[in-house]
Protein backbone atom coordinates (compact mmCIF):
# COMPACT_ATOMS: atom_id res chain seq x y z
CA UNK A 1 0.00 0.00 0.00
CA UNK A 2 1.31 3.49 -1.09
CA UNK A 3 0.90 6.44 0.39
CA UNK A 4 -0.79 9.54 -2.72
CA UNK A 5 -0.86 12.78 -2.42
CA UNK A 6 -2.61 14.91 -4.72
CA UNK A 7 -3.29 18.81 -4.35
CA UNK A 8 -3.04 18.37 -0.43
CA UNK A 9 -5.60 15.33 -0.25
CA UNK A 10 -4.39 11.70 0.76
CA UNK A 11 -5.07 9.03 -0.77
CA UNK A 12 -4.09 4.73 -0.78
CA UNK A 13 -2.82 3.22 -3.50
CA UNK A 14 -3.27 -0.70 -3.89
CA UNK A 15 -0.43 -3.06 -4.85
CA UNK A 16 -0.92 -3.23 -8.14
CA UNK A 17 -3.19 -0.27 -8.96
CA UNK A 18 -2.58 2.55 -10.96
CA UNK A 19 -2.52 6.28 -9.20
CA UNK A 20 -5.55 7.23 -11.77
CA UNK A 21 -7.46 4.43 -10.15
CA UNK A 22 -6.49 5.76 -6.66
CA UNK A 23 -7.62 9.24 -7.64
CA UNK A 24 -10.91 8.07 -9.48
CA UNK A 25 -11.59 5.92 -6.17
CA UNK A 26 -11.04 8.54 -4.05
CA UNK A 27 -13.36 11.43 -5.63
CA UNK A 28 -10.82 13.15 -7.51
CA UNK A 29 -12.46 14.30 -11.29
CA UNK A 30 -9.07 13.61 -12.55
CA UNK A 31 -8.57 14.22 -16.17
CA UNK A 32 -8.36 10.95 -18.04
CA UNK A 33 -9.69 9.08 -21.85
CA UNK A 34 -7.51 6.06 -23.05
CA UNK A 35 -6.36 4.53 -19.98
CA UNK A 36 -4.05 2.81 -21.78
CA UNK A 37 -0.92 5.38 -21.95
CA UNK A 38 -1.22 6.65 -25.59
CA UNK A 39 -3.75 9.80 -25.03
CA UNK A 40 -2.44 11.70 -22.28
CA UNK A 41 -4.59 13.18 -21.12
CA UNK A 42 -3.77 11.84 -17.79
CA UNK A 43 -0.48 13.32 -17.67
CA UNK A 44 0.01 14.64 -13.89
CA UNK A 45 3.63 15.89 -12.72
CA UNK A 46 5.74 13.74 -9.70
CA UNK A 47 6.77 15.82 -6.81
CA UNK A 48 8.15 13.87 -4.62
CA UNK A 49 8.88 10.19 -4.82
CA UNK A 50 10.27 7.96 -7.52
CA UNK A 51 9.42 7.44 -10.69
CA UNK A 52 7.80 4.09 -11.14
CA UNK A 53 9.04 1.89 -14.05
CA UNK A 54 6.63 2.38 -17.04
CA UNK A 55 4.96 5.36 -16.58
CA UNK A 56 6.65 7.43 -19.14
CA UNK A 57 6.38 4.99 -22.15
CA UNK A 58 6.77 6.22 -25.41
CA UNK A 59 6.92 10.48 -23.37
CA UNK A 60 9.18 13.40 -24.82
CA UNK A 61 12.75 13.06 -22.66
CA UNK A 62 12.02 16.91 -21.75
CA UNK A 63 8.60 15.60 -20.12
CA UNK A 64 10.79 12.97 -18.56
CA UNK A 65 13.07 15.20 -16.86
CA UNK A 66 10.32 17.40 -15.64
CA UNK A 67 8.91 14.20 -14.16
CA UNK A 68 5.40 14.23 -16.14
CA UNK A 69 4.11 10.67 -16.04
CA UNK A 70 0.57 9.01 -17.53
CA UNK A 71 -1.37 8.38 -14.27
CA UNK A 72 -3.40 5.64 -15.93
CA UNK A 73 0.34 3.90 -16.05
CA UNK A 74 1.83 4.46 -12.76
CA UNK A 75 2.06 2.07 -10.23
CA UNK A 76 3.57 3.40 -7.53
CA UNK A 77 6.92 1.92 -6.58
CA UNK A 78 6.94 4.46 -3.27
CA UNK A 79 4.52 7.34 -1.94
CA UNK A 80 4.11 9.64 -4.05
CA UNK A 81 3.09 13.47 -4.49
CA UNK A 82 1.54 14.28 -7.43
CA UNK A 83 0.65 17.70 -8.99
CA UNK A 84 -1.64 18.43 -11.51
CA UNK A 85 0.72 19.53 -15.51
CA UNK A 86 -0.77 22.80 -15.37
CA UNK A 87 -0.20 23.67 -11.43
CA UNK A 88 3.57 23.73 -11.52
CA UNK A 89 3.72 27.26 -10.84
CA UNK A 90 5.55 28.97 -8.02
CA UNK A 91 5.73 32.63 -7.69
CA UNK A 92 8.94 34.38 -6.31
CA UNK A 93 9.52 38.23 -6.47
CA UNK A 94 12.37 40.01 -8.58
CA UNK A 95 14.05 43.42 -9.29
CA UNK A 96 14.59 44.24 -12.81
CA UNK A 97 18.28 45.24 -12.81
CA UNK A 98 18.18 46.76 -16.51
CA UNK A 99 15.71 46.80 -19.80
CA UNK A 100 18.18 47.29 -22.48
CA UNK A 101 16.48 47.41 -26.64
CA UNK A 102 18.30 44.86 -28.65
CA UNK A 103 16.74 45.30 -32.04
CA UNK A 104 13.59 48.00 -32.59
CA UNK A 105 11.02 46.45 -31.25
CA UNK A 106 12.85 44.02 -28.76
CA UNK A 107 14.05 44.30 -24.94
CA UNK A 108 16.13 42.44 -23.10
CA UNK A 109 15.08 42.32 -19.56
CA UNK A 110 17.21 41.32 -16.78
CA UNK A 111 16.13 40.87 -13.25
CA UNK A 112 17.46 39.28 -9.97
CA UNK A 113 15.40 36.61 -8.10
CA UNK A 114 14.50 36.62 -4.32
CA UNK A 115 14.53 32.71 -4.81
CA UNK A 116 15.96 30.71 -7.02
CA UNK A 117 13.35 29.23 -9.83
CA UNK A 118 13.67 25.52 -10.32
CA UNK A 119 13.68 26.15 -14.28
CA UNK A 120 15.32 25.11 -17.62
CA UNK A 121 16.87 27.65 -19.75
CA UNK A 122 14.71 28.19 -22.68
CA UNK A 123 11.32 27.44 -20.56
CA UNK A 124 8.65 30.48 -20.42
CA UNK A 125 7.87 31.82 -16.91
CA UNK A 126 5.04 35.00 -16.69
CA UNK A 127 6.27 38.30 -15.43
CA UNK A 128 3.55 39.46 -13.34
CA UNK A 129 3.79 43.50 -12.79
CA UNK A 130 2.54 45.77 -9.42
CA UNK A 131 -0.88 45.95 -10.75
CA UNK A 132 -1.39 42.52 -11.54
CA UNK A 133 -0.38 42.80 -15.17
CA UNK A 134 0.64 39.88 -16.12
CA UNK A 135 2.69 38.18 -19.41
CA UNK A 136 4.38 34.67 -20.52
CA UNK A 137 7.86 35.49 -22.10
CA UNK A 138 10.75 32.69 -22.71
CA UNK A 139 13.79 32.54 -20.78
CA UNK A 140 16.92 33.69 -22.82
CA UNK A 141 19.49 32.30 -20.59
CA UNK A 142 20.85 29.12 -18.36
CA UNK A 143 19.83 29.75 -14.73
CA UNK A 144 22.66 28.13 -12.88
CA UNK A 145 25.25 30.05 -14.85
CA UNK A 146 23.91 33.63 -14.89
CA UNK A 147 22.69 35.59 -11.29
CA UNK A 148 20.12 36.93 -13.29
CA UNK A 149 17.10 36.37 -14.85
CA UNK A 150 16.85 37.12 -18.78
CA UNK A 151 13.92 37.76 -20.70
CA UNK A 152 13.20 39.05 -24.31
CA UNK A 153 10.12 40.93 -24.98
CA UNK A 154 8.46 41.98 -28.26
CA UNK A 155 7.90 45.71 -28.00
CA UNK A 156 3.93 45.83 -29.20
CA UNK A 157 2.26 49.35 -30.16
CA UNK A 158 0.08 50.03 -27.72
CA UNK A 159 0.90 46.37 -25.92
CA UNK A 160 0.42 47.06 -21.94
CA UNK A 161 2.99 45.43 -20.75
CA UNK A 162 6.02 45.81 -23.56
CA UNK A 163 5.59 49.20 -23.93
CA UNK A 164 6.06 49.25 -19.81
CA UNK A 165 9.08 47.87 -20.25
CA UNK A 166 9.91 49.53 -23.11
CA UNK A 167 9.69 53.20 -21.87
CA UNK A 168 11.63 54.73 -18.81
CA UNK A 169 14.41 52.86 -17.29
CA UNK A 170 13.46 50.19 -15.08
CA UNK A 171 16.00 49.33 -12.70
CA UNK A 172 15.23 48.54 -9.39
CA UNK A 173 11.79 47.95 -10.04
CA UNK A 174 10.06 45.09 -8.25
CA UNK A 175 7.93 42.45 -9.52
CA UNK A 176 7.10 38.90 -9.59
CA UNK A 177 7.61 35.94 -11.50
CA UNK A 178 5.58 32.88 -11.99
CA UNK A 179 6.60 29.64 -13.48
CA UNK A 180 8.21 27.87 -14.77
CA UNK A 181 6.36 25.64 -17.96
CA UNK A 182 7.40 24.11 -21.45
CA UNK A 183 9.32 21.71 -22.90
CA UNK A 184 12.01 24.12 -25.20
CA UNK A 185 15.11 23.26 -23.45
CA UNK A 186 18.25 21.75 -23.66
CA UNK A 187 18.48 17.49 -22.45
CA UNK A 188 21.88 16.32 -22.43
CA UNK A 189 21.10 12.38 -22.85
CA UNK A 190 22.33 12.61 -26.68
CA UNK A 191 25.20 14.88 -26.75
CA UNK A 192 26.43 13.51 -30.24
CA UNK A 193 23.43 13.87 -31.96
CA UNK A 194 22.30 17.06 -33.91
CA UNK A 195 20.09 20.29 -33.18
CA UNK A 196 18.13 22.37 -35.26
CA UNK A 197 16.72 25.84 -33.59
CA UNK A 198 14.36 27.43 -35.23
CA UNK A 199 12.80 30.47 -34.42
CA UNK A 200 11.58 34.01 -35.42
CA UNK A 201 11.54 37.11 -33.79
CA UNK A 202 11.70 36.74 -29.59
CA UNK A 203 11.79 33.14 -30.60
CA UNK A 204 14.81 32.78 -30.23
CA UNK A 205 15.29 33.77 -26.71
CA UNK A 206 14.56 30.38 -25.75
CA UNK A 207 16.89 28.71 -28.42
CA UNK A 208 19.58 31.09 -27.20
CA UNK A 209 19.11 29.55 -23.80
CA UNK A 210 19.36 25.97 -25.24
CA UNK A 211 22.09 26.90 -27.56
CA UNK A 212 24.49 28.25 -24.76
CA UNK A 213 23.61 25.44 -22.16
CA UNK A 214 24.04 22.75 -24.79
CA UNK A 215 27.32 23.94 -25.73
CA UNK A 216 28.34 24.74 -21.54
CA UNK A 217 27.28 20.97 -20.75
CA UNK A 218 29.56 19.58 -23.87
CA UNK A 219 27.30 18.65 -26.75
CA UNK A 220 29.62 18.17 -29.33
CA UNK A 221 26.69 17.16 -32.54
CA UNK A 222 26.35 19.81 -34.59
CA UNK A 223 23.99 22.87 -33.54
CA UNK A 224 22.59 24.85 -36.34
CA UNK A 225 20.20 27.85 -34.91
CA UNK A 226 18.32 29.64 -37.64
CA UNK A 227 16.72 33.15 -36.56
CA UNK A 228 14.01 34.50 -38.37
CA UNK A 229 12.71 38.42 -39.33
CA UNK A 230 10.65 40.19 -41.74
CA UNK A 231 13.72 42.90 -42.18
CA UNK A 232 17.79 42.38 -41.06
CA UNK A 233 17.16 45.02 -38.63
CA UNK A 234 14.86 42.44 -37.00
CA UNK A 235 17.87 40.25 -36.35
CA UNK A 236 19.16 40.44 -32.97
CA UNK A 237 22.50 38.97 -30.83
CA UNK A 238 23.72 38.52 -33.95
CA UNK A 239 27.14 39.75 -32.87
CA UNK A 240 27.28 37.30 -30.19
CA UNK A 241 25.73 34.67 -32.18
CA UNK A 242 28.50 34.83 -34.82
CA UNK A 243 31.16 35.05 -31.88
CA UNK A 244 29.67 31.93 -30.59
CA UNK A 245 29.92 30.64 -34.36
CA UNK A 246 33.75 31.24 -33.97
CA UNK A 247 34.28 29.87 -30.45
CA UNK A 248 32.71 26.66 -31.05
CA UNK A 249 33.34 24.60 -34.43
CA UNK A 250 30.04 22.79 -33.61
CA UNK A 251 27.82 25.43 -33.68
CA UNK A 252 26.56 27.50 -36.76
CA UNK A 253 24.12 30.79 -37.27
CA UNK A 254 22.01 31.24 -40.00
CA UNK A 255 20.07 34.75 -40.42
CA UNK A 256 16.83 34.66 -41.90
CA UNK A 257 15.03 37.38 -43.71
CA UNK A 258 12.25 37.56 -46.12
CA UNK A 259 13.09 40.58 -47.82
CA UNK A 260 16.32 43.14 -48.17
CA UNK A 261 19.42 43.66 -49.77
CA UNK A 262 21.90 39.96 -49.68
CA UNK A 263 24.22 40.21 -46.68
CA UNK A 264 27.19 37.61 -45.71
CA UNK A 265 25.32 34.77 -43.42
CA UNK A 266 21.85 36.02 -44.04
CA UNK A 267 19.43 34.54 -46.71
CA UNK A 268 16.56 35.91 -48.21
CA UNK A 269 12.96 34.00 -48.25
CA UNK A 270 11.04 32.31 -46.55
CA UNK A 271 11.93 30.11 -43.66
CA UNK A 272 10.46 27.01 -43.94
CA UNK A 273 12.15 26.53 -47.72
CA UNK A 274 15.65 27.38 -45.99
CA UNK A 275 14.95 24.56 -43.79
CA UNK A 276 14.08 22.30 -46.04
CA UNK A 277 16.91 23.18 -48.83
CA UNK A 278 19.27 23.19 -46.17
CA UNK A 279 17.81 20.01 -44.56
CA UNK A 280 15.97 17.37 -47.02
CA UNK A 281 16.48 14.85 -44.10
CA UNK A 282 15.99 15.62 -40.68
CA UNK A 283 16.05 12.05 -38.88
CA UNK A 284 17.68 11.71 -36.40
CA UNK A 285 18.15 15.36 -35.71
CA UNK A 286 16.50 16.85 -32.34
CA UNK A 287 14.40 19.91 -33.21
CA UNK A 288 13.85 23.02 -31.61
CA UNK A 289 10.43 25.54 -32.56
CA UNK A 290 9.68 28.45 -30.95
CA UNK A 291 7.57 31.74 -32.23
CA UNK A 292 4.23 32.82 -33.35
CA UNK A 293 1.90 29.88 -33.80
CA UNK A 294 1.35 29.59 -37.27
CA UNK A 295 5.31 29.56 -37.53
CA UNK A 296 5.54 26.74 -35.21
CA UNK A 297 2.98 25.00 -36.23
CA UNK A 298 3.46 24.62 -40.09
CA UNK A 299 7.27 23.95 -39.05
CA UNK A 300 6.38 21.36 -36.70
CA UNK A 301 4.61 18.98 -39.75
CA UNK A 302 6.85 19.95 -41.92
CA UNK A 303 10.19 18.67 -39.70
CA UNK A 304 8.10 15.67 -39.08
CA UNK A 305 7.50 14.76 -42.73
CA UNK A 306 11.50 15.41 -42.98
CA UNK A 307 12.06 12.80 -41.29
CA UNK A 308 12.16 13.81 -36.92
CA UNK A 309 10.35 12.27 -34.58
CA UNK A 310 7.36 13.66 -32.86
CA UNK A 311 9.51 13.09 -29.84
CA UNK A 312 12.19 14.80 -30.59
CA UNK A 313 10.59 18.41 -31.79
CA UNK A 314 9.65 20.52 -28.90
CA UNK A 315 7.75 23.34 -30.01
CA UNK A 316 6.94 26.33 -28.41
CA UNK A 317 4.54 28.39 -29.88
CA UNK A 318 3.80 31.73 -28.03
CA UNK A 319 -0.22 31.13 -27.88
CA UNK A 320 -1.48 34.37 -26.21
CA UNK A 321 1.65 36.57 -26.91
CA UNK A 322 0.46 38.68 -29.13
CA UNK A 323 2.12 39.36 -32.15
CA UNK A 324 0.45 42.81 -32.99
CA UNK A 325 -1.46 45.30 -31.08
CA UNK A 326 -4.91 44.46 -30.79
CA UNK B 1 14.98 0.74 -38.05
CA UNK B 2 12.71 -1.16 -35.51
CA UNK B 3 13.89 -4.59 -36.13
CA UNK B 4 12.07 -6.67 -32.66
CA UNK B 5 9.88 -8.74 -34.20
CA UNK B 6 12.60 -10.31 -36.22
CA UNK B 7 14.79 -10.54 -33.05
CA UNK B 8 12.29 -11.50 -30.51
CA UNK B 9 13.90 -14.74 -30.94
CA UNK B 10 10.39 -17.09 -31.67
CA UNK B 11 8.49 -17.62 -35.36
CA UNK B 12 5.67 -15.53 -35.89
CA UNK B 13 2.47 -17.47 -34.27
CA UNK B 14 0.07 -17.50 -37.39
CA UNK B 15 -2.71 -18.56 -35.07
CA UNK B 16 -2.47 -14.98 -32.75
CA UNK B 17 -2.27 -16.55 -29.67
CA UNK B 18 -0.39 -13.55 -28.54
CA UNK B 19 -1.50 -10.54 -30.48
CA UNK B 20 0.50 -8.85 -32.95
CA UNK B 21 1.10 -5.77 -30.14
CA UNK B 22 3.10 -8.20 -27.64
CA UNK B 23 5.59 -9.59 -30.44
CA UNK B 24 6.26 -6.17 -32.33
CA UNK B 25 6.95 -5.26 -28.71
CA UNK B 26 4.61 -3.19 -27.40
CA UNK B 27 4.94 0.32 -27.14
CA UNK B 28 8.10 1.81 -28.60
CA UNK B 29 7.07 -0.67 -31.83
CA UNK B 30 3.72 1.42 -31.78
CA UNK B 31 5.72 4.66 -31.60
CA UNK B 32 8.20 3.70 -34.67
CA UNK B 33 4.80 2.85 -36.52
CA UNK B 34 2.51 5.75 -35.49
CA UNK B 35 5.55 8.20 -37.33
CA UNK B 36 5.69 6.16 -40.52
CA UNK B 37 2.01 5.57 -40.33
CA UNK B 38 1.21 9.01 -39.97
CA UNK B 39 3.71 10.57 -42.32
CA UNK B 40 1.99 8.42 -44.81
CA UNK B 41 -0.91 9.75 -44.14
CA UNK B 42 0.15 13.36 -44.01
CA UNK B 43 1.80 13.47 -47.87
CA UNK B 44 -1.04 11.37 -49.23
CA UNK B 45 -3.26 13.58 -51.33
CA UNK B 46 -6.69 11.39 -50.79
CA UNK B 47 -6.44 12.07 -47.13
CA UNK B 48 -4.47 15.05 -46.13
CA UNK B 49 -6.94 17.65 -46.33
CA UNK B 50 -8.56 15.77 -42.99
CA UNK B 51 -5.43 16.96 -41.07
CA UNK B 52 -4.78 20.28 -42.06
CA UNK B 53 -4.48 22.02 -38.47
CA UNK B 54 -4.84 19.53 -36.16
CA UNK B 55 -2.19 19.43 -33.63
CA UNK B 56 0.44 16.91 -34.63
CA UNK B 57 1.11 15.75 -30.77
CA UNK B 58 -2.51 15.16 -30.22
CA UNK B 59 -2.80 13.45 -33.48
CA UNK B 60 0.02 10.91 -32.79
CA UNK B 61 -1.65 10.27 -29.71
CA UNK B 62 -4.46 9.25 -31.21
CA UNK B 63 -3.14 7.36 -33.68
CA UNK B 64 -0.75 5.55 -31.40
CA UNK B 65 -4.35 4.30 -29.44
CA UNK B 66 -5.95 3.44 -33.06
CA UNK B 67 -2.69 1.47 -34.42
CA UNK B 68 -2.33 0.10 -30.77
CA UNK B 69 -6.15 -1.29 -30.96
CA UNK B 70 -5.29 -2.86 -34.73
CA UNK B 71 -2.34 -4.61 -33.41
CA UNK B 72 -4.22 -6.30 -30.62
CA UNK B 73 -2.63 -4.33 -27.87
CA UNK B 74 -4.63 -3.13 -24.56
CA UNK B 75 -7.39 -0.02 -25.30
CA UNK B 76 -10.25 1.36 -23.90
CA UNK B 77 -11.92 2.47 -27.50
CA UNK B 78 -15.49 1.70 -27.89
CA UNK B 79 -17.72 2.78 -31.24
CA UNK B 80 -18.83 5.06 -29.01
CA UNK B 81 -15.60 6.96 -29.07
CA UNK B 82 -14.94 6.33 -32.65
CA UNK B 83 -18.42 7.96 -33.89
CA UNK B 84 -17.35 11.05 -31.54
CA UNK B 85 -14.20 11.28 -32.74
CA UNK B 86 -14.86 10.86 -36.39
CA UNK B 87 -18.08 12.77 -36.62
CA UNK B 88 -16.87 16.15 -37.79
CA UNK B 89 -14.49 14.77 -40.70
CA UNK B 90 -17.53 12.39 -41.78
CA UNK B 91 -19.26 15.99 -42.06
CA UNK B 92 -16.82 17.00 -44.40
CA UNK B 93 -17.04 14.30 -46.78
CA UNK B 94 -14.69 11.06 -44.95
CA UNK B 95 -16.10 8.41 -46.81
CA UNK B 96 -15.71 4.14 -47.57
CA UNK B 97 -12.62 5.23 -49.94
CA UNK B 98 -10.92 6.79 -46.95
CA UNK B 99 -10.90 3.96 -45.02
CA UNK B 100 -9.74 1.99 -47.50
CA UNK B 101 -6.57 4.75 -47.74
CA UNK B 102 -6.04 4.15 -44.11
CA UNK B 103 -5.94 0.37 -44.31
CA UNK B 104 -3.64 0.58 -47.09
CA UNK B 105 -1.21 2.73 -44.78
CA UNK B 106 -1.56 0.72 -42.52
CA UNK B 107 -0.33 -2.33 -44.25
CA UNK B 108 2.06 -0.83 -45.78
CA UNK B 109 3.35 1.02 -42.41
CA UNK B 110 3.53 -2.81 -41.09
CA UNK B 111 5.25 -3.87 -44.03
CA UNK B 112 8.02 -1.57 -43.68
CA UNK B 113 8.68 -3.14 -40.14
CA UNK B 114 9.00 -6.34 -41.54
CA UNK B 115 5.14 -7.97 -40.25
CA UNK B 116 3.89 -10.65 -42.60
CA UNK B 117 0.96 -11.18 -44.61
CA UNK B 118 -1.22 -12.75 -42.47
CA UNK B 119 -0.85 -10.19 -39.71
CA UNK B 120 -1.56 -7.59 -42.00
CA UNK B 121 -4.02 -9.21 -42.68
CA UNK B 122 -5.66 -9.25 -39.36
CA UNK B 123 -4.95 -5.75 -38.61
CA UNK B 124 -6.67 -5.21 -41.57
CA UNK B 125 -9.59 -7.04 -40.52
CA UNK B 126 -9.08 -5.17 -37.03
CA UNK B 127 -9.56 -1.90 -38.53
CA UNK B 128 -12.06 -2.58 -40.85
CA UNK B 129 -13.95 -3.08 -37.71
CA UNK B 130 -14.18 -0.05 -36.94
CA UNK B 131 -15.36 1.27 -40.37
CA UNK B 132 -19.32 1.62 -39.94
CA UNK B 133 -18.29 3.44 -36.28
CA UNK B 134 -16.14 5.48 -37.79
CA UNK B 135 -18.24 6.17 -40.84
CA UNK B 136 -20.92 6.71 -38.27
CA UNK B 137 -23.11 3.85 -39.95
CA UNK B 138 -25.42 2.37 -38.45
CA UNK B 139 -23.57 -1.49 -37.63
CA UNK B 140 -24.10 -3.87 -40.71
CA UNK B 141 -24.54 -6.80 -38.26
CA UNK B 142 -26.42 -5.44 -35.05
CA UNK B 143 -24.51 -6.63 -32.40
CA UNK B 144 -26.14 -9.83 -30.65
CA UNK B 145 -26.36 -10.21 -26.52
CA UNK B 146 -25.38 -14.06 -25.48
Amino acid sequence: MAALEYEGRHFEVRPGETVLDALLAGGVDAPHSCRSGHCRTCLARVVDGSIPRGSQVGLKDAWRELGLVLTCCTVPETDLVIAPVGGLGLEVGATITETVRLAADVVRVRMTLDAPLEHRGGQYVTLVRGDGLARSYSTANVPDRDPFLELHVRVIAGGSMSGWLAGANLAGERVAIRGPDGECFYVADRTTEPLLLVGAGTGLAPLWAVAQDALRRGHTGRIVLVHGAVEAKGLYLVEELRELTREHGNFEYVGSVLRGEPEAGIEIGPIDALIRTRFPSLRGWRVYLCGNPELVFDLRKKVFLAGASTRDIHADAFVGRPTRAA
Amino acid sequence: MYTGYMNSGRAPLENHVTSLYERLGGEPAVSAAVEIFYRRMLTDDRVARFFDGVDLDGQIAKQKGFLTMAFGGPHHYTGKDMRAGHAHLVARGLNDEHVDVVIEHLGATLIELGVGGADVEAVAAIANSVRDDVLGRPAATPARRG
